[in-house]
């Protein structure tokens, strides 16, 4: 059996990130064949096998950020792979649900640098249970981290190669310290004039006591959450929002849908919704204002001759927004099927790359989960999106006379470094007048 | 002294300039060839590292194939970027063995050889903390992407010089929402061959070997 570890790419790289796994569990390797690849800042490396073998477990899973000499799989050497069976299908990877944990421990530095002349600075494989100030070297990652979250390092057991603090090891500490809210983080210098259960020792070495009654429960977010995040903060820091609200009489498109809602049921096998219309009438206001369907690139304006709606999905756990291509060409009908496809592939999951890409100006329907007015995030590199309310009746006052009406609350976030209030409310006015005068066949 | 043979391409297509970049890198592996530094510029172009994102591909391939884009997914390094007429690219072919053993190190002396190149051209350009590539205050000016198999180097840097910028209009170049600028809007009145020289030196000094030059016409690709 071969232990396959993180090889270490260069004197100051303390961790790598796992990317890609070129070889199955239970695959026959050749040494120096392709086994895996890791990447740092900017360089995927490929990383041969060790010995030749079969692969009969993968610690790692892709993606994942490990110290290097972190065993990350392992080769059951001998001849015939074939009778070699992986122990389990699902290789060992580490669970998720609670808190990472930590690579798997190796008791200090026993392995030395493999391919390595490097001569590590690290003090003596001693220190790992030293509280001593003493950290060895850290990636710029952990102390990033120590950093924002106030650790005082020399309390965190590394568990890195010689006692090295990995990301991993932080966060086992983040979850210990917000497991047990009496140890503060401060200095340990209160006399033990407080009568608390003798909490003396420094801090388990264990990462995580399986805390039975836990105030927190630490859940690493999904791919897509991450990428919603940052994208909603990037956008956040990149756009000058400013949201707008009309109000909007869809009386006239409420009688229009209700005439046509069944014969597209029967016709084309799907429920016809306020949403194409409420699209055909953004689109007839971008084709009037076509800054509202731009991007801001530098000191440029990037005007866009397609206009490309993304409409956002809500899924499961996130969204996504693929987009109507040439929206200007479809009609209510065409965009009502385009949403019905987009919308169930995209909660199928089906979705192709190019579909959520390129899009120009975006739509997100709240109304449809209940509310009435929104402040939708722009999504980036667009200006505006337009946001829709329920569209409820409502008492509304017509000439001095009471009148019920089908009313909707349309917002419009907007970039205001590129489009000026009076321009966005004109672009509103304009896709409200549409609406309350609609005029276009849909069948 | 090691010495790395310098092969100025010209204008040469991505595949066939991908392709040689795969024979070279295998010959250096097995050592039959030396280090080499491949000079060139690409015809437009939109490539996606293997850790890419699709979805900075702003354009879809239709509005790609109009604006006459051709686009590859590669093996590099990096997420997505383009490369056009007027955009040195530079692609090393180097056994880090015989260098430092250490690939975050060779990115950050790629960075140097690029920054000291501006820097004769009357250009202060730097780094950002993990944002690898070499920037002019905010602006990025030349981006890094490499691959790395048994510590031979392929893919590299492509730097601005005359680039048409409205071409990253395309994309979210290597996801980041930063903009990119040129050393021609920066008032630099070189050529990308020009550049190629005084980079071809920095190169040398930097990674401690002899530049051997080439005309282009010795080092066209073998097929």
């Amino acid at each position: 059996m071969t232990d396959v570890v993180m090889p270490q790419m260069g004197e100051s790289i303390v961790e790598g990130t796992l990317t890609k796994w070129l070889k199955k569990p239970g695959e026959r390797v050749e040494r120096d064949e392709p086994l895996f690849e890791i990447s740092t800042d900017k360089v995927d490396t490929e990383i041969p096998s060790p010995a030749a073998g079969t692969l009969s477990e993968v610690l790692v899973e892709e993606g994942k950020t490990v110290g290097i000499n972190t065993v990350v799989a392992r080769i059951e050497d001998g001849g015939n792979g074939a009778g070699a069976r992986p122990k389990a299908a699902q290789p060992a990877v580490q669970p998720a649900p609670q808190t990472p944990p930590p690579p798997p421990r190796q008791a200090a530095p026993i392995q030395e640098t493999p391919t390595q002349e490097t001569i590590q600075p690290t003090p003596a494989p001693h220190q790992v249970e030293d509280t001593a100030p003493a950290v060895g070297p850290l990636s710029p990652l952990v102390r990033k981290m120590a950093r924002e979250n106030n650790i005082d390092l020399s309390r965190v057991t590394g568990t890195g190669s010689g006692g090295r603090i990995t990301k991993q090891d932080i966060e086992a500490y983040l979850a210990q310290r917000e497991a047990q809210p009496a140890a503060p983080p401060q200095p340990v210098q209160q006399p033990p004039a407080a009568p608390r259960a003798p909490r003396v020792e420094p801090v388990p070495p264990a990462p995580l006591p399986p805390a039975g009654q836990a105030k927190t429960r630490i859940e690493p977010m999904s791919t897509m959450r991450i990428k919603i995040a940052e994208h909603m903060v990037l956008s956040k820091r990149t756009s000058a929002h400013v949201t707008t609200v009309h109000k909007v009489d869809m009386t006239k498109v409420a009688k229009v849908r209700e005439r046509n809602k069944a014969s597209v049921q029967a016709q084309y096998g799907f429920s016809l919704t306020y949403l194409p219309f409420i699209t055909r009438a953004a689109v007839v206001a971008l084709r009037q204002f076509p800054i509202v369907n731009a991007s801001i690139d530098g000191n440029n304006i990037i005007y866009h001759n397609e206009i490309n709606i993304g409409i956002a999905v809500a899924l499961e756990n996130g969204l996504i927004v693929p987009v109507i291509r040439n929206a200007d060409e479809k009609n209510v009908l065409g965009l009502q099927r385009s949403i019905v496809d987009l919308a169930g592939r995209a909660r199928s999951r089906q979705l192709k790359p190019e579909e959520v890409q390129g899009g120009t100006f975006s739509i997100t329907n709240f109304g449809s989960f209940g509310s009435m007015v929104g402040t939708p995030i722009i999504n980036q590199p667009q200006v505006a999106i337009l946001g829709v309310g329920t569209v409820d009746k409502t008492p509304v006052v017509i000439d001095d006379a009471i009148a019920i009406r089908s009313i909707c609350h349309l917002s419009l976030t907007f970039d205001h470094r590129l489009i000026d209030g009076a321009l966005a409310d004109q672009f509103m006015t304009k896709a409200k007048q549409v609406l309350e005068d609609w005029s276009e066949d849909v069948l | 002294m090691r010495s790395c043979q310098v092969r100025e391409l010209g204008r040469i297509d991505y595949g066939k300039a991908l392709e040689l970049q795969q024979q070279l890198a295998a010959e250096r592996k097995q050592g039959l060839i030396g280090d080499q530094l491949l000079l060139l510029e690409h015809p437009h172009v939109v490539t996606l590292g293997r850790n890419g994102h699709m979805e900075h591909l702003l354009a879809g391939p239709e509005m790609l194939n109009r604006a006459g884009i051709s686009f590859f997914p590669t093996d590099r390094g990096g997420d997505i970027t383009y490369h056009g007429p007027g955009q040195l690219v530079g692609y090393p072919i180097l056994d880090l063995r015989e260098w430092k053993r250490d690939v975050v190190g060779y990115v950050r002396a790629i960075e140097q050889v690029l920054i000291d190149t501006l820097a004769d051209f009357g250009i202060t350009a730097g780094r950002i903390p993990k944002l690898t590539g070499v920037w002019v205050e905010e602006r990025k000016i030349a981006a890094i992407g490499v691959h790395i198999s048994r510590w031979v180097t392929s893919h590299g840097f492509a730097l601005n010089v005359t680039t048409d910028l409205s071409y990253f209009q395309y994309i979210v170049p290597c996801g980041l929402t930063k903009p990119v600028t040129s050393m021609a809007q920066l008032g630099c009145a070189a050529d990308p061959s020009e550049v190629s020289q005084t980079l071809a030196r920095h190169f040398g000094r930097i990674f401690d070997c002899d530049m051997l030059l080439e005309t282009p016409a010795l080092a066209a690709p073998g097929k």
